[in-house]
């Protein structure tokens, strides 16, 4: 903890970085101590990631001031900030897929060290944390946990005074983030101060020293994480009170819309992972989660329910009692099916196109759009303007680029094209991934009712909060293998929480075939 | 990039991203390149001791100050701005058919070889059925490259790129061999086309012929394609983020069959109007490289159907004033090629305007406030 | 057995500028550039290194002049394409059309004169032995530099800390990015190392294998180069057998005629077309193991911003 009189280890004063239309940080002060864990919080688009980045030299204040113990300091690069001692772990791993461990922990040093020594430095660093790697495995064999403690390894080479973390829980299982936090702490205790990213106020409150707010750029508060409750937290990260709309918990279920049975899949893309033996069902009016950490064929299924990849066998996917296994997308649209890809901008909406081509994009067939193989350009606009109108989508007018939305403008924008279509089923991936508490809860609402009419709606999220509170049943995805359903209501959380880590166990793996090799 | 400290406090350009893509700059940038290479087409002719003024003079306008060059202009633009408008479907998709010069070949092969068989009684059918045999051969040769691109995954850039080649070897192979015209003094070439076999002129004393209205007619129609039908909309998607047609149920193999037949077959007919038109025969080269001069039409065009009406005629402009200075200043005719290349990479360099804005930074660095 | 090592010695001429130009294209290729301009960067090396050395009479300072030209030539690609962010496929092939016509215009004084072809390194006994002679002492520098360039090529790219920045940047450039390393500036090297490569192809082509300038007489091998990257699956080692490959198939489609097989040439000299496209179809058809070694970031447009 600190000491009277010893400088802060970093002090910004009046940090400002503008964005073509959004000042992305406005006269940003922050303090860290040597050996605190502080936690920086706040929503997506508060400006976070914007701040550590000028941090680590990664981008460039407009104005303000650092200094680092106690000295006024420029740091331009982010080899500069490293030659500091300033170390960071990226939210989207900064890791080179086809190189090994060894390799892609020498590309964060700066100075030249011969691989083999370097192994050895690897495996030192890791007896000393618990943070076990084999320096000669290529990256896409490892694990999501694996992945990210690689990049600590990388980060701790080189005998960091203040390691940030951005968002590091995300991708990671309960039990694997217990493990980092183990490791942290040892961290802190040593000396190095962590700056910790994140919007998961359980685990600040259980980690961190001190937090620091940010709302729409600015700090709005800095605090001591345990003793505020979260939800006060919560109010100070949003800025307002906010409700949570949530399953009533009817348990009247009409007839099953969307059926799948013995489904395998081969991923197709580089390192995906199969699916093997899926079996689930959703009846009309029911909300099913699919829970799982990323990466544990999450992308296989969902292209296998959309139609993107085809099933070998046509019976294993039926879609309002129809075979639909070897159907196209387009053909499963017209049997009812809607989709919402996780990728927003690239999957689920072209950026370069205006909104009004984008609602054509899905909405071709089931709103009627063409005549004769000719775009119907009133109907589309009409459409388009529905979507908005209905969803509140905050817009440059349906003119706009897709682009230019905010995320969760563009997410309201996606799921309000496909709602709009009436679907019988509806499947969505991470709905509201990114987006800010406002608008989640306006998703969340929009499913929730689109249920109540009748909808079968398959949600796959990484957010196990979100799917406790609007889905009926849940179902663990663990490398390519689907849990049996349980009852969101009696659900036990631990045991979500296990299954989700079931991978990282020997005794559970899956005992067949070479794709689960990326598990081991 | 990082750039040095000493460097922070200096005027320096830097690009911003802009949020949509400016519509003034989309048409402002190709005048702005066209307006470039002159300069340095001026700077170029000036180091090859001419005197630019006269030489720009003789290569722009000299060569459509009469009637007759005017229709020559138009004669050069039709080959063009049929395989650009072909070209730029398959661009727009992100297929890279770079082989339209081989497509060419073969539609003229094709077309030809049907004139060569039906021979000097022909009657009126031949020049439709060689139309038509002109739009297939050219389908077929680009057929191969989309069969290997969808079956087997083979880049299309190379295939197509190689089967031009092997076109131009294969039409080498046929004037030299089989088609050679017996009386012809054993030159290279075949006999000439029947009369009924040649496309009609449409003023006296010009060598403008029938191909033109129908590149016309071909602009205008793929511009409606690619504005209002269903189809085209498909190509814009595939090329700009193919994840999202994936998942509209767009399929990205029938769009590549498409766009490369399509391609293809618009080439394929420019090659038949070539050996139907001015040339009226088949010779070991049919096209001072047409094909390949069309990327740069599309790209100048903008890939749309009207820009490339007007880029067509401006680069068919390059190639008469090529001959131009060749007659008239003993340039050589090279002179065009470097002419195209040029125009096409200011294009490309003022292009960044269009989705960047350039910004002058006086100062960027934390400690100015310090 | 003469004739053989004769043959032989024609296999290696014609691999030659292959090997330089694919080596070039795949090291920018690993920084991950596509330059599609490598035809047009050959042509400009050729012509380059005739005009320099029919005017100085100093082979090596055509050598000089074709790795210069090409490299200059590739600037201007890596201006366009890494500073100003244009389309890397249309921007090479702009630089090929360029490179098509420059060339020529350049070349017009110099067509059908001859040059003295560039001189065999002369290894006193070991060049005079029978056969092994002829085989492995009887070439010219640049010879013995493109084979050298395979080994230095894989040392560079597996061993040397730059290859390895180099590979980091090729396979994701905003992972380099972020770690600090300099993506813009490695790539303008490797691009113009490509081009300098491209150019020393491009100049062994006019000053050895076939010493004299004719327009466009590359004929296509800066293409085939392109497709032996893809065939080499990036692996430097493949590289050099299959520019043999292609130069034994360019040199087979000479000699079929002399064996008195009634081919017209045409159907010959397709050969070396015709084989390209079926390698890349062979490669290509198994897309998992083609893609491995491919670099992640290949043909993408990097701005620091986004």
């Amino acid at each position: 903890m600190a000491e009277v009189g010893v400088p802060a280890r970093l002090e910004l004063r009046g940090i400002s970085k503008q964005f073509p239309g959004c000042l992305a940080n406005d006269q940003v002060d922050l303090d860290l101590r040597p050996g605190e864990i502080h936690a920086l919080l706040g929503e997506n688009g508060a400006g976070k990631s914007t701040l550590v980045k000028i941090i680590y030299g990664v981008l460039k204040a407009d104005s303000g001031h650092l200094r680092w113990n106690g000295e006024q300091t420029t740091i331009t690069s982010p080899s500069q900030a490293r030659k500091l001692g300033i170390a960071m772990v990226f939210q989207h791993f900064s890791l080179f897929e086809s190189m090994t461990v060894a390799e892609n922990v020498a590309l964060g040093l700066d100075d030249n060290v011969r691989l083999d020594v370097l192994s050895d430095q690897v495996a030192e660093i890791g007896r000393r944390y618990g943070l076990t790697l084999e320096p000669e495995r290529v990256i896409h064999d490892l694990s999501v946990g694996e992945r990210q403690r690689v990049e600590i390894v990388r980060c701790l080479m080189q005998n960091p005074r203040l390691l940030i973390m951005d968002e590091p829980t995300s991708v990671l299982t309960p039990g694997e983030a217990d493990t980092l936090f183990i490791t942290l702490r040892r961290l802190a205790d040593e000396g190095c101060t962590i700056l910790y990213i994140s919007h998961k106020l359980s685990e600040i409150r259980a980690l961190c020293d001190r937090a620091t707010v940010m709302r729409g750029g600015k700090v709005v508060a800095t605090c001591d994480p345990a003793e505020e409750t979260a939800y006060d937290l919560a109010r100070l990260m949003i800025g307002a009170d906010f409700s949570q709309a949530s399953k009533t918990g009817s348990t009247q279920f009409g007839a099953s819309r969307l059926k799948v049975r013995n489904l395998n899949m081969a991923a197709t893309a580089l390192h995906g992972t199969d699916i093997a033996d899926l079996e689930f069902e959703v009846a009309a009016g029911e909300i099913l989660g699919i829970a799982g950490v990323a990466g544990n064929g999450q992308n296989t299924l969902l292209a296998a329910l959309s139609g993107e990849q085809l099933a070998d066998d046509p019976a294993t996917i039926e879609i309002e009692g129809q075979i639909a296994g070897q159907l196209g997308p387009r053909r499963r649209r017209r049997l009812g099916l809607a989709f919402v890809p996780e990728e927003r901008l690239g999957h689920g909406a072209v950026p370069e196109m205006s909104l009004i081509d984008n609602a054509l994009l899905t909405g071709y067939d089931r709103q009627g759009l063409l005549s004769r193989g000719s775009i119907m350009f009133s109907r589309t606009k009409d459409y388009a303007e529905r979507i908005v109108k209905s969803f509140q989508v905050v817009a440059g007018g349906i003119d706009a680029n897709a682009g230019s939305l905010s995320g969760g403008n563009l997410q309201k924008f996606i799921i309000g094209r496909e709602l709009l279509q009436q679907p019988k089923v509806l499947v969505v991936a991470h709905p509201t991934w990114g987006v800010d508490a406002g608008a989640a809860a306006a998703i969340h609402t929009a499913l929730l009712e689109l249920a109540e009419q009748g909808t079968a709606i398959l949600v796959v999220s990484q957010d196990l909060d979100e799917l406790l509170q609007i889905s009926d049943r849940i179902a663990v995805l663990t490398a390519g293998r689907l849990s049996d359903c349980m009852v969101t209501a009696d659900a036990d959380v631990t045991q979500i929480g296990l299954l989700m880590g079931a991978h990282v166990a020997d005794d559970l793996a899956e005992p067949d075939g070479e794709q689960r090799a990326s598990q081991t | 990039m990082i750039w040095p400290n000493q460097m922070e406090s200096n005027v320096r350009p830097r690009l911003e991203t802009r949020i949509g893509v400016s519509r003034t700059m989309v048409y402002a940038t190709p005048v702005l390149a066209l307006l470039l290479t002159m300069a340095c087409g001026s700077i170029l002719f000036a180091a090859l001791g001419q005197h630019p003024p006269a030489v720009l003079y003789a290569f722009f306008i000299q060569p459509i100050s009469s009637a007759y060059g005017l229709a020559e202009l138009t004669v050069k633009a039709t080959p063009l701005v049929l395989c650009a408008i072909g070209l730029s479907f398959g661009f727009r998709a992100n297929i890279w058919n770079i082989g339209a010069e081989g497509q060419l070949t073969l539609g003229a092969i094709a077309g030809g070889g049907l004139a060569l068989w039906a021979g000097e009684d022909a009657g009126l059918w031949v020049l439709p059925a060689m139309m038509l045999a002109g739009l297939l051969g050219g389908a077929a040769w680009a057929a191969i490259p989309a069969y290997l691109k969808t079956r087997f995954n083979a880049n299309e850039i190379l295939t197509s790129l190689m089967l031009t080649y092997v076109a131009i070897l294969l039409l080498s192979y046929l004037v030299h061999g089989p088609w050679k015209d017996p009386e012809g003094y054993s030159f290279p070439q075949s006999r000439m086309f029947a009369d009924s076999a040649l496309l009609p002129l449409l003023t006296m004393g010009t060598r403008l012929h029938l191909g033109a209205p129908i590149a016309l007619f071909v602009a205008l129609a793929a511009w409606w394609v690619m504005a209002r039908m269903f189809i085209g909309f498909q190509i814009k998607v595939v090329g700009l983020t193919p994840a999202a047609a994936g998942l509209a149920g767009f399929s990205v193999r029938r769009l590549t069959w498409i766009t490369l037949l399509t391609g293809g077959a618009l080439a394929g007919l420019a090659g038949l109007f070539e050996v139907a038109g001015p040339i009226g025969q088949l010779l070991p080269s049919i096209s001072p490289g047409y094909g390949f001069t069309a990327i740069i039409v599309a790209f100048l065009g903008r890939l749309h159907p009207l820009g490339i009406l007007f880029a067509g005629l401006l680069i068919a402009l390059s190639y008469l004033g090529g001959e131009t200075v060749q007659i008239e200043l003993g340039l050589p005719l090279a002179v065009a090629g470097v002419f195209q290349g040029m125009l096409l990479f200011f294009l490309l360099a003022t292009d960044v305007l269009v989705r960047y804005r350039i910004r002058w930074d006086r100062r960027s660095t934390i400690e100015e406030a310090g | 057995m003469e004739t053989l090592a004769a043959v032989l010695v024609s296999v290696i001429g014609a691999a030659t500028p292959l090997v330089f130009a694919a080596v070039g294209e795949l090291v920018a290729e690993k920084s991950g550039v596509l330059n599609l301009g490598v035809e047009g960067m050959m042509l400009i090396g050729a012509v380059a290194a005739f005009a320099a050395a029919l005017t100085t009479g100093s082979a090596t300072l055509g050598i000089l002049a074709g790795a210069g030209a090409g490299a200059i030539l590739a600037l201007i690609f890596a201006l366009l394409t890494l500073t100003l962010l244009a389309n890397q496929v249309a921007t090479g092939l702009a630089l090929t059309i360029f490179g098509v016509g420059v060339s020529a215009l350049i070349g017009r004084s110099f067509v059908g004169i001859p040059l003295q072809r560039l001189q065999q390194l002369d290894l006193p006994g070991l060049s005079d032995l029978p056969i092994v002679g002829t085989l492995l002492f009887g070439h010219d520098i640049l010879v013995y530099l493109s084979i050298l360039l395979i080994p230095a090529t894989i040392w560079f790219l597996d061993r040397s800390r730059a290859g390895l920045i180099l590979r980091s940047i090729g396979e994701n450039h905003a992972a380099a990015h972020a770690l600090g390393h300099p993506v813009i500036a490695v790539r303008y090297l490797a691009v113009m190392f490509g081009g300098a490569m491209a150019g020393l192809g491009g100049a062994y082509l006019s000053l050895a294998y076939t010493p004299m300038w004719a327009e466009n007489m590359t004929a296509g091998r800066g293409w085939i180069a392109l497709a032996l990257v893809v065939f080499a699956t990036w692996r430097p080692g493949r590289l050099l057998l299959g520019a043999y490959l292609f130069g034994g198939i360019t040199v087979a489609q000479l000699h079929v005629q002399g064996f008195g097989f009634d081919v017209p040439s045409q159907f010959l000299s397709m050969l070396p077309y015709v084989a390209t496209i079926g390698v890349l179809v062979a490669i290509s058809a198994d897309g998992a193991r083609a893609r491995l070694n491919a670099p992640g970031s290949l043909g993408r447009i990097f701005h620091p911003d986004a």
